[in-house]
């Protein structure tokens, strides 16, 4: 009776182990061919960066393209901020200070991630689809025939179009929020344009605030533009197989911003 | 065509982009870190620092002159060592007293230069000596009491007596 | 060694435990068409990827003009890979290039040619499959028959020594099929080429091509000329090429018994 009961306990934690050590050692496996794959990316850079036009095309799809999404979220942000702001500190008699609320608001943290999510679902996303389409096509096995390494040739430009195109949208999402700050704070609510700028000014450090907020949003960049490249280098070659790679890759994407965040945030802003 | 397009507009969202960062720094933020080269580092020592943070300002006549750049502790004498990068512009006597004080009642902490009457300024590396600490709430409050009751207590022994 | 373009040596390859190639042995002179033919998951494509040194061989060794495709390194492949041309299934073509770009791709990839060379280059691989014409189309706007001529000029632009054709007869109108078909013999013989044809359409290949190899569950069972071949009374052979249902290819895939898996049949 006795033996027949431990035993019992022995199978159920055997079976959680099965259970969850597949997927684990798996997790393992594909994290460790993602960091042979960033390594094979960066060795073909040089190539990829000689040839500028190819990346330039890529800044095409994951940058330009990404600018009506970017603005126009940043404007509705910075409008919410300043209502939002505005409501409270105008019970502290503070609501000259909402330019700083708003703009180190966006500056510091809602620019770089907010604007890296959406990035990610945008950019992100299409670039997945893209490499794995050329995979299931055997578009890929067809260059590497052709003696043209497909890492060198499709990847890499990709990734480094990610990674330039990134902070400047960040910092664009920043820029259209701050005036969609200033609409609702000085147009709408009717406080001092003046005060609204000198206060924000006075208050925003360049170095601190704007220079963190850009570093931040590069490290974003390149997190992403990794996880959407992998993601669709490693797609299974079917239909299912991109679909899956693409969600995959949104999903990873805002789970390691979040947390890169989080890590970088507490490196930049603890002492200050 | 299509290759002159992709640069046009490629180049549009650089220029965009780089339109975004310079308004960023230009009209959203200040450089408000003095940089080295133009400004001149003295310290001065206090008994309590307060709350006193680095970063935080150094004004003269509520003009803000300078910023704390490091607080730490004399480990023989135990008084906090405070190092103040100020302005090249602005030169005060060696006799100069600096303060903790409050800006409001409860914002941030600065550091107030009263100057001297002396005709040499301070120079790189000198160092105040006339200095007088934060006031402490808890300090304050408590003296009050103490002293508060002392006089009761003085009080009741008249009554006594 | 024979003046063989590329030849297999008792090759063996595994997909961890599960062969899928054994003891293959085969070569192909310059100048010869061969064709590779086997039922569907026969270990044909394997084949070829091992040619195109995507695939290394667990045993035995492919040679390719002389050289041991197992033992290079990734820039002695590549520079290899500069000799052959490969055919893909369905074309594989570039879907964001036009037709033109396309065949301008390993050219102007792999080689300094100024641009008004590989021009005229490209319209000449173009002319010799028939779709100059095409040359500013997208692949998007062309046949499967068109789609695979342009990956076909496209394969040649190196003009490669050994060409690779995996299943170019598959899904193609019977017009089409004939043209891809000459098209293959006519490019061997005009590049001084030795090509590989893998396939399962018999009556096509049969037509074009100077030797035949059968494979059978990753082993070569059968060899020889086309007419050889279909005089053969070896079995398997008679089965494929006559396209029988039954044979030692058997329908049925071994399974449980019918009717007891149905449930009728008292177990």
């Amino acid at each position: 009776m006795r033996w027949n009961w431990e035993w019992r306990v022995a199978n159920v934690v055997v079976r959680f182990f099965s259970r969850v050590g597949a997927p684990l050692t798996d997790a393992i496996v594909k994290f460790g061919f993602a960091c042979r794959f960033f390594v094979a990316v960066l060795r073909h850079t040089p190539t990829s960066l000689l040839r500028f036009s190819l990346t330039l095309r890529e800044i095409w799809f994951a940058g330009v393209l990404s600018v009506l999404i970017i603005g126009v979220s940043g404007l509705f942000v910075g409008m919410v901020l300043a209502l939002q702001g505005y409501d409270t500190l105008v019970r502290f008699g503070a609501s000259s200070s909402l330019g700083i609320l708003v703009a180190l608001s966006l500056v510091r943290e809602l620019g770089p991630v907010v604007g890296a999510l959406l990035f990610a679902s945008r950019a992100g996303s299409a670039i997945t689809a893209e490499i794995g389409l050329m995979k299931a096509t055997e578009q890929l096995a067809a260059m590497e025939m052709m003696a043209v390494n497909p890492i060198a040739r499709v990847v890499a430009p990709k990734f480094w179009g990610g990674v330039i195109s990134m902070p400047l949208l960040a910092a664009m999402f920043s820029a259209m929020g701050i005036f969609g700050g200033y609409l609702i704070g000085v147009q709408l609510l009717g406080l001092d344009a003046g005060s609204f700028w000198n206060q924000m000014q006075s208050q925003v450090d360049f170095r601190l605030d704007v220079l963190n907020g850009v570093i931040k949003s590069a490290f974003f960049g390149i997190a992403v533009s990794l996880i959407a490249v992998f993601e669709g280098f490693d797609a299974a070659p079917t239909a299912e197989g991109v679909s899956h790679a693409t969600t995959r890759t949104v999903v990873t994407s805002a789970l390691v911003i979040l947390a890169l965040d989080f890590v970088l945030t507490a490196f930049m802003f603890r002492g200050a | 065509m299509k290759r002159g397009m992709i640069d046009f507009w490629v180049g549009l969202f650089a220029v965009a982009g780089a339109a975004a960062l310079l308004f960023l720094a230009l009209k959203v933020s200040s450089q408000s870190t003095q940089p080295a080269s133009s400004s001149y580092t003295i310290t001065a020592e206090f008994e309590n620092i307060g709350s006193l943070k680095v970063r935080a300002p150094v004004k003269s006549a509520g003009v803000v002159v300078g910023r704390v750049t490091r607080i730490e502790l004399d480990p023989e004498r135990y008084v906090a060592r405070a190092t103040l990068a100020l302005d090249n512009h602005y030169h005060f006597s060696r006799d100069s007293s600096a303060e903790i004080l409050t800006s409001g009642l409860l914002g941030e902490q600065y550091i107030g230069l009263e100057p001297g009457a002396d005709e040499h300024n301070l120079k790189q590396g000198d160092r105040i000596t006339i200095t007088s600490s934060a006031i402490v709430l808890e300090q304050l409050i408590s003296r009050f009491l103490f002293s508060k009751a002392e006089t009761a207590g003085e009080q009741a022994k008249e009554h006594t007596q | 060694m024979s003046d063989a373009l590329v030849q297999f040596d008792q090759v063996r390859f595994a997909y961890g435990d599960a062969p899928v190639i054994s003891d293959v042995s085969l070569s192909v002179a310059r100048g010869q068409v061969v064709a590779v033919m086997g039922g569907s998951g026969s270990g044909k494509t394997t084949l070829l990827r091992m040619i195109g040194g995507q695939l290394r061989a667990s045993a035995g060794t492919v040679w390719v003009d002389g050289e041991d495709m197992g033992g290079l390194g990734e820039a002695a492949l590549y520079e290899r890979r500069k000799k052959l041309g490969l055919l893909f299934q369905f074309g594989a073509l570039f879907t964001d290039l036009s037709v033109f770009d396309n065949v301008a791709f390993p050219l102007r990839e792999r080689t300094n040619l100024p641009e008004a060379l590989v021009r005229d280059l490209v319209l000449m691989k173009l002319q010799a499959v028939g779709l100059r014409g095409a040359a500013q189309l997208m692949p998007n706007e062309l046949s499967g028959g068109m789609a695979r001529r342009v990956a076909l000029a496209r394969a040649i632009a190196l003009d490669p020594q050994v060409m690779l054709y995996d299943e170019p007869f598959t899904g193609l109108d019977p017009i089409s099929l004939t043209t891809i078909g000459s098209l293959i013999r006519e490019l061997n013989d005009a590049l001084g080429a030795a090509s590989i044809v893998v396939t399962h359409d018999v009556a096509e290949s049969l037509a074009i091509v100077d030797y035949v190899y059968f494979l059978a569950g990753g082993r070569m069972i059968a060899e020889g000329t086309p007419e050889a071949v279909k005089a053969s009374e070896d079995p398997f052979v008679r089965q494929f090429i006559r396209g029988e249902k039954d044979g030692p290819v058997p329908f049925h895939k071994p399974a449980a018994d019918y009717a007891l898996e149905l449930g009728v049949a008292r177990g």
